[in-house]
């Protein structure tokens, strides 16, 4: 099957059905896992217990990225391709997105009141991320406040991959002004400066985050393709009763 | 396992987490099984899709 196969929105539906019980016990798995490991790690010599924040504040910071990652690349789907199922994939992603960067922005200041000594701070790195948080709401409106699916579809694909700046803003946002938030120590040049106490856990968390956004997406856009099932089967019968 | 004096912000934290992560799986499959009842509402009211198949078999 070649990856245009997987544009027919009726094998996407197929393939859902047979990979989502699948992928739903995997994600369980690899989470519990690296709940276990959150647990018994060790505590911190300068943050104390506190640094177990740290793994569920990063995963959800990565996927709050990840997602709009996503979507920017569905919105090239959307306007270059007219691929049938990109702007599906967009839409469902938003809002799963938008509850990731919620609870980015939640934890970390669960975990900054304790370490910082304030719950907010507007800095760039919090801030960037405040921005991205409030984009995904206002494509969330913009989808729902256009009537005609299509043309809701290609602004969002311009809102989205103009969207998409604010992507490196936010990863370098700590390199490039002085924020009282940390510098990378995961994803750096030279390697990760994590103890492999906690590097181990967050990795397990960060792999079963992503694997529970897997799972949600692909649910999500079988609804959707669902819905819009719905809207074609409504709209059909309105023209044969009008006829 | 000791959480220390900032427990609080931890089991805040976690029970945040779990209960956005249950309230999106809540509403995939609240939605799910809304749209199933859709189409076949709408199937039984004689709606039926251009290539003839059942819009609400889905595996």
């Amino acid at each position: 099957m070649t990856l245009i196969d997987l544009a027919n929105p009726s094998r996407f539906l197929t393939l859902a059905g047979r990979i989502l019980p699948w992928l739903v016990a995997i994600t369980a798995l690899v989470l519990a896992i690296g709940l276990y490991k959150s647990a018994v790690a060790p505590d911190d010599y300068q943050q104390g217990a506190t640094v177990k924040i740290m793994f569920i504040h990063v995963p959800n910071a990565w996927l709050s990225m990840f997602v709009w990652g996503v979507m920017s690349i569905a919105a090239l789907g959307t306007l270059v391709w007219r691929h049938p199922l990109a702007d599906v994939a967009a839409k469902t992603a938003a809002p799963i997105g938008a509850a990731f960067t919620f609870l980015a922005l939640l934890t970390g200041s669960l975990w900054g009141r304790p370490m910082w000594g304030t719950y907010w701070e507007w800095d760039a790195r919090l801030t960037s991320v405040l921005i991205l948080f409030l984009m995904y709401l206002g494509l969330m409106a913009l989808w729902r406040a256009v009537e005609d699916p299509s043309r809701a579809a290609r602004a969002a694909a311009v809102l989205t991959l103009v969207g998409s700046v604010n992507i490196p803003i936010i990863k370098f946002s700590v390199d490039w002004w002085n924020t009282l938030h940390q510098p990378a120590s995961v994803i750096r040049m030279g390697g990760s400066t994590l103890d492999r106490a906690f590097l181990i856990p967050l990795v397990v968390m960060a792999i079963g985050f992503t694997l529970l956004f897997l799972t949600l997406h692909i649910a999500a856009m079988r609804n959707e393709i669902l819905r819009r099932r719905v809207r074609t089967l409504q709209m059909l019968q309105a023209s044969k009763s009008a006829a | 396992m000791t959480l220390g004096p900032y427990a609080t912000f931890i089991v805040t934290s976690y029970v945040s987490v779990a209960t956005v992560v249950a309230a999106l799986i809540i509403w995939v499959i609240a939605d799910y099984r809304r749209q199933k009842a859709r189409l076949r509402g709408l199937e039984a009211a004689g709606a039926i899709r251009r290539s003839g198949r059942s819009a609400a078999e889905v595996q």
